[in-house]
Order: C-alpha cells, then structure tokens, then sequence
C-alpha cells in the first residue's frame, strides 16, 4: 500500500487552535487525513481527542488555524457542512434506533422518496448493496430490528449508514470499545475495508493492538499538541504509549522543551 | 501486519455489488417463502418479546365466549352487535390519536376532555347560534388543533414534562367546559347529519357495496405490493400468508355485514344496516396506517420514539414532531368527543373526564402500544377499544355495578401494562 507523503491528503487541518473560556484545548494542532488510509487518533484522557473530532464534524468552530478539503480552504460551521463535504461521524453510543430496522435506521433523516411515499424500493436495494460491498455478511437479513443485533452487528450498521452517502471521509470514535473479542475483529476488518475502498478513515481508540493492527497512520495527541504524526509500521507499541504519555519518544515527538512546559 | 492476509477488494461496479447483495444475505434469499416458515418466524418474534396484537386478540375471543356463556340471549345477538359498534366508536378513535403521543413515549391526559370541550363548542354553536353541522364541527376540530398546539409549545419550548402539562390541562380544560355548558349544564345535539355519525346506520344496499369494494381494494393493493416487492427482489411477506390475510379479513367483513343487514330491531321495530361509524374509524384506520408505515412523518414518530438523541442526529426536528402529535392527538380527540355527543344525543359539562381518557389509553395499551414509545400502530387502538367495548358492553349486560366495571377496566389495564412491560424486558434480554 502507498504510504508516501507525496499523496495529497483529503482533510488537512493547519495550525489549529481552539480555546474553551480561559482554557486552550487545541495548540496548533495539525492532521492529514489521506484517501485510502486509516490515521489512528491516540491520546490519553483529556487529550483533546473527542475535540478535535467536533472541530473537524463542524459541531465546534475553530479559533484559528486552517481547514483545508481537497486541498480548499474551506469553513466548517455545523454538521451539515461537514456532512455536505462528505465527512461522516460514527459516534461512540451509535445514535441507531433499536425499533427500527436496519434498512430505516441506515436512511434515517435521509429518505428518498417516490411522491409522499417513502421509497422502501430503492432503500432496501442501496442498503444490501452498501453492505455487501463493505463485506458485512453476519447480517442475516436487512429487515432485522437493530434490537436483535450484536455490539458488533450494530457497529457495522452505524458503519456502512457512514458510507451510503457517498463520503469520502469516516470517522470513528472508539468503534471497538465495548465489544468482544470476535466483534472486534469483525470492526476492525470492516475499518481496514473502508480505507481498500478509498475512503479516509480516522479511528480513535484507546487499544493499541487495534491501532497497530488497522492504522497506516498514527497520529498521537499529547495535552492538545499533536506530538507525531508517524507510519504506523515505524512505531512499537511501547513507542506509541510513550508519545500519549509523555509526548515523545527518542527523536519522534515533541521537543523536550515544549513537552515539559505543556506538562 | 494486515495486508498480505487480507485481499484488497477495491471498487466495485454496481451490478457486482448487487449480484453480491443477492447472494449475501442468507436470511433473506432463504427467507420465509413458505407458510410454516413464516409460521415459525412469528412464533420466534412472540418467543423474543414481541407479542404485537396477540395478547389483545386472544382476550377478544375470551371475552366474548365468557360473556356468550353468561348472557347468552343478550351478548351473542345481533342488536348487541350494533350497539357494540357504536360504543366502542369513540373509544378508538380518542385511542388512534393518543396512539401517536405515546409513539413519541409522552402522554396525554387531557385528551378526553378535550374531546368534551370539543363537543361542547359544537353543541352550544348548533344550539345558541344555528350554525350548519359542517362548520360547527370544522370548529370543533379547530379548537382540537389549537389545544394541541398549546400542549405541545408547552412540551417541547418550555419543557415541562408532559404528564403535568396535560393533568394541568385535564383539571384547566373541565373548567372550561363547565363555563361553554353555562346554567343549563347539558345541551343536547339534534343535528340529523350529527346524530347519524354514531347513531345512524348506512342502507342494506350502501353497506354491501362499500363492503365489497372494501374488500377488493384491501386484496388489489396486498396483492399489487406483493407483486412489486417479489419482481424487485425485496424482502416478502409470503404469497399464501397474503392470500391468507385477505381472505380472513373479507371472510369477517362478509359475515359482519350480512349479521348486520338483518332486521335486529326489538320490539318489531325497523333496525338494519352497518351503523355508519364503522365505516368512519375505517377510513381513519387507513388513513393513519399509512401516515404511520409510509411517510416520512410516520416513520420519524417512531424514530423519536425509539431513540430521540438518534433522531435528532439524523436530522429530524424532535421538538417540531413533538407538537405535531400533540396536536394530531387533540384534534382526533375533538373528533371522538363528537362521536361521543352523536351516540350520547347531548353533551354535559362532564363529557369528556371521568375514566373516558382511562379507557383510551388502555385500549391503545391492550392493542399492543407501549407506553415507553416507539411501538404501537393504528390497528392497536381499534383492537383494544374492542376490548374495553366488549367489557364495557357484557358488564352493563350482565348488570354489575359501576363501581366493580371500574374496578375490572382498571385491572385490565394494568394487565396490559404489565404485558407491555414485561414483553419489553424480553425483547431487551433476547437482543444480545
């Protein structure tokens, strides 16, 4: 898989800041999301993680720094003009609603219709070939409520409902966390699909064996500094939790100046 | 670490990613193509939690054979049929508005009196100002509207919970219709056309033919739904469980309407006809089902229901949908309170309180409506407000007292509540 910085990336934030009252969350923070690649998200508690995220998904505004789509300038104000763009957001409690079927939950709010009429038709097609295409086969029939789903059945719909739109970028926030040890398999396997199929994946997780496993990137945020912005197959493990906790490791990193101040 | 185990699959053109949709999912390829497959399904969804009308449908039957053994020259004859009909009118439809609140997981308390106020407005304009039926009864309904809208601006912009404010509202709105009622305290409706909504019957002639095309439109759109979904491919109730469900529906239909095209007038009196409310609740009946399984607002209700942070992700306006059932509650509890003043022949300044609201959020939980939202249809409320006509109508016949008929509705509902309960824990515990 390509892995050159030559590639342009999709989704490319500059020097972005973002205070909070008298607290600055955000320090000049930059991250490149490229097509085809999955850039992991890792940082502790209080890291800025969940921040950034709202930044990018437009629900929070930024201070200042640039916001750059296919290579753009752009200005993000809400979810709509994220979504406009093609960035989708799978949250962590996965907004599906347990009474409905997969096939309503997938289209929800987005319902084409034929006239007044919904057009169950079309929704039903485009749903099973979402995803078959994302390779989703633990699903026995697209009629099913959500309520008899798995964790992992469940994260695959809030998945795929992410693509059906066209997207180009999908974020994930801590799509394993709950789940067991083959349902996590099944996650991280549909994760890796959506990078093959050329999207831009961000994944944030806390499981280091999730972000080694999937990520071609990995970005670590450190009290709101992003501390590297690495190939995931130049890092050991105990390289990446070293960079979360203490903002560099060796030569990668934050210099030792910045760190130590921050901290 | 991933790649090389991992084949990367790329883009796909579309027909690939059909012919793989076809192929994909076992569940629906295999699915339920035959009768005892689908048997089988349904006896798994009741197994999981999902009981739907069973519960409302099986106590019909026992009811009624208990009260055809009690009161065998009474229950089981066609006069008490009719009556049956008509007492349960109002009943269903104060349920089927009421229906779409508790959709939403919210309640409304103050329906039933709204329903008096209605009436009362209707009445007194009849009455004191002459007005037509038609335009008495657009106020009626407008009135409804506008309650509604104030319960739902109170729900969703302040935010008191719903349960006070319609209870704030069952008290506020008697004392208004104690003030429309005036001195006399009871006007009664004359109104011909007004009277024959829960009172009149259609001709012999009229109720066959309405019937029968009935049953053929019922049979052309299963049949033509049934047709479009199979050549697409889709997911499908199979044809024989279709062919099944039509034939039993004209079958009731059929029988209901030659028991009442019979003279059942007592005392050599002339009394034949389908009484024209079933028709009525009919129409409304399709009318909400549709609203509720084909349009966006119907398929939103249930989204809110289910999961409002998810509905409101999603886009949908939480708050706004909030007041529109709020309002489509009142506006079908104006209309019950008319039927109500129809079969009752005046409206009193107590139309409307007392258990009225009682019995219709029962009928809409015995039907299979939960009260924690997002399940429940239309068809709900015309089941369980058989249900409580039936007991309603077998008690009055068997004479017992008023205050053990409360005492027997009350406990009916708290069995329906508890199978709702209940049934939801299931569902919850059979979901992982």
């Amino acid at each position: 898989m390509p892995m050159t910085q030559t590639q342009t990336p999709i989704l490319q934030l500059l020097g972005v800041n973002k205070s909070f009252g008298a607290v600055q969350v955000l320090h000049d923070v930059n991250l490149s999301l490229y097509p085809g690649q999955v850039t992991a998200l890792v940082g502790d508690n209080g890291a800025g993680k969940s921040t950034l995220v709202k930044c990018v998904a437009g629900i929070n505004s930024i201070d200042s720094g640039q916001y750059l789509f296919e290579g753009n300038d752009v200005s993000v104000s809400g979810p709509r003009d994220a979504a406009a763009l093609g960035i989708e957001i799978v949250y962590q409690d996965l907004a599906l609603c347990d009474n409905l079927d997969i096939v309503q939950n997938m289209f929800l709010g987005r319902e084409p219709k034929a006239g007044m009429v919904l057009d169950e038709a079309t929704m039903e097609k485009r749903a099973k070939e979402t995803l078959a295409s994302l390779s989703v086969r633990t699903i026995s029939s697209v009629r099913q409520l959500v309520s008899s789903l798995s964790g992992g059945q469940r994260q695959s719909v809030a998945i795929a409902k992410s693509v059906l739109w066209n997207s180009k970028v999908v974020m994930l926030d801590e799509p394993t966390a709950a789940l067991g040890v083959a349902q996590t398999r099944q996650v991280l396997d549909l994760v890796r699909r959506l990078a093959d199929n050329g999207l831009a994946v961000m994944l944030i997780s806390h499981n280091m064996n999730d972000v080694k496993e999937v990520s071609d990137r990995i970005t670590p945020l450190y009290l709101g500094r992003v501390a590297a912005d690495v190939a995931a197959k130049d890092v050991t493990t105990p390289q990446i939790i070293e960079l979360i906790t203490t903002g560099r490791t060796g030569d990668i990193g934050l210099p030792r100046a910045v760190a130590e101040v921050s901290a | 670490m991933t790649s090389p185990s991992k084949p990367k699959l790329g883009k796909k053109t579309a027909d690939e990613a059909s012919l793989e949709a076809r192929t994909s999912f076992s569940g629906d390829s295999s699915g339920p193509t035959s009768l005892g497959g689908y048997f089988q399904g349904y006896v798994n969804k009741v197994r999981g939690g999902d009981v739907g009308a069973l519960p409302a449908v099986l106590g019909l039957v026992v009811l009624i054979i208990v009260f055809w053994i009690a009161k065998p020259s009474d229950f089981m004859t066609v006069y008490n049929l009719g009556n049956l009909l008509q007492q349960s009118g109002s009943i269903c439809v104060l349920a089927m508005g009421i229906g779409f609140v508790l959709l939403l997981g919210h309640i409304d308390l103050s329906a039933g009196v709204i329903g008096g106020v209605a009436a009362g407005v209707m009445a007194q304009l009849l009455v004191l100002h002459n007005w037509q039926w038609y335009t008495a009864t657009v106020a009626a309904l407008v009135v409804g509207v506008l309650m509604g809208l104030l319960t739902g601006w109170l729900v969703t912009v302040v935010g008191i919970p719903s349960f006070v404010v319609t209870l704030a509202f069952f008290l506020a709105w008697q004392g208004l219709l104690l003030v429309i009622m005036g001195q006399s305290g009871t006007v009664s409706v004359g109104d011909s056309v007004i009277v024959a909504i829960d009172g009149g019957n259609m001709s012999v002639g009229v109720g066959w033919v309405v019937v029968i095309l009935s049953i053929v439109a019922y049979a052309a759109v299963n049949l033509i739904v049934w047709q479009r979904r199979t050549a697409q491919n889709l997911i499908t109730t199979p044809l024989v469980v279709v062919s099944i469900r039509i034939a039993v529906i004209a079958v009731l239909l059929i029988l209901g309407t030659i028991a009442l095209s019979t003279n059942r007038g007592l005392n050599n009196s002339d009394l034949a006809g389908i009484p024209w409310i079933a028709p009525i609740v009919g129409v409304l009946l399709v009318i909400l089902t549709f609203v509720q399984n084909r349009t966006a607002f119907g398929r939103y209700v249930y989204a809110v229901g289910g999961n409002a942070e998810a509905a409101r992700r999603a886009g949908i306006r939480v708050g706004r949908m909030t007041i529109y059932c709020f309002v489509l509650s009142s506006a079908l509890a104006a209309f019950s309170g008319i039927i109500d003043a129809s079969r009752i022949g005046s409206v009193s300044s107590s139309s409307g309180g007392g258990n009225v609201l009682l019995f219709a959020v029962a009928a809409a939980v015995i039907g299979g409506t939960s009260l924690f939202g997002g399940k429940g249809k239309a068809r709900d409320a015309i089941l369980g407000g058989l249900v409580i006509g039936v007991i309603n109508n077998g008690l009055g016949l068997l004479g017992v007292e008023t205050k053990i008929n409360y005492i027997i509705t009350g406990i009916v509902l708290l069995l329906a509540a508890s199978v709702d309960a209940l049934s939801r824990r299931r569902r919850a515990g059979s979901a992982r």
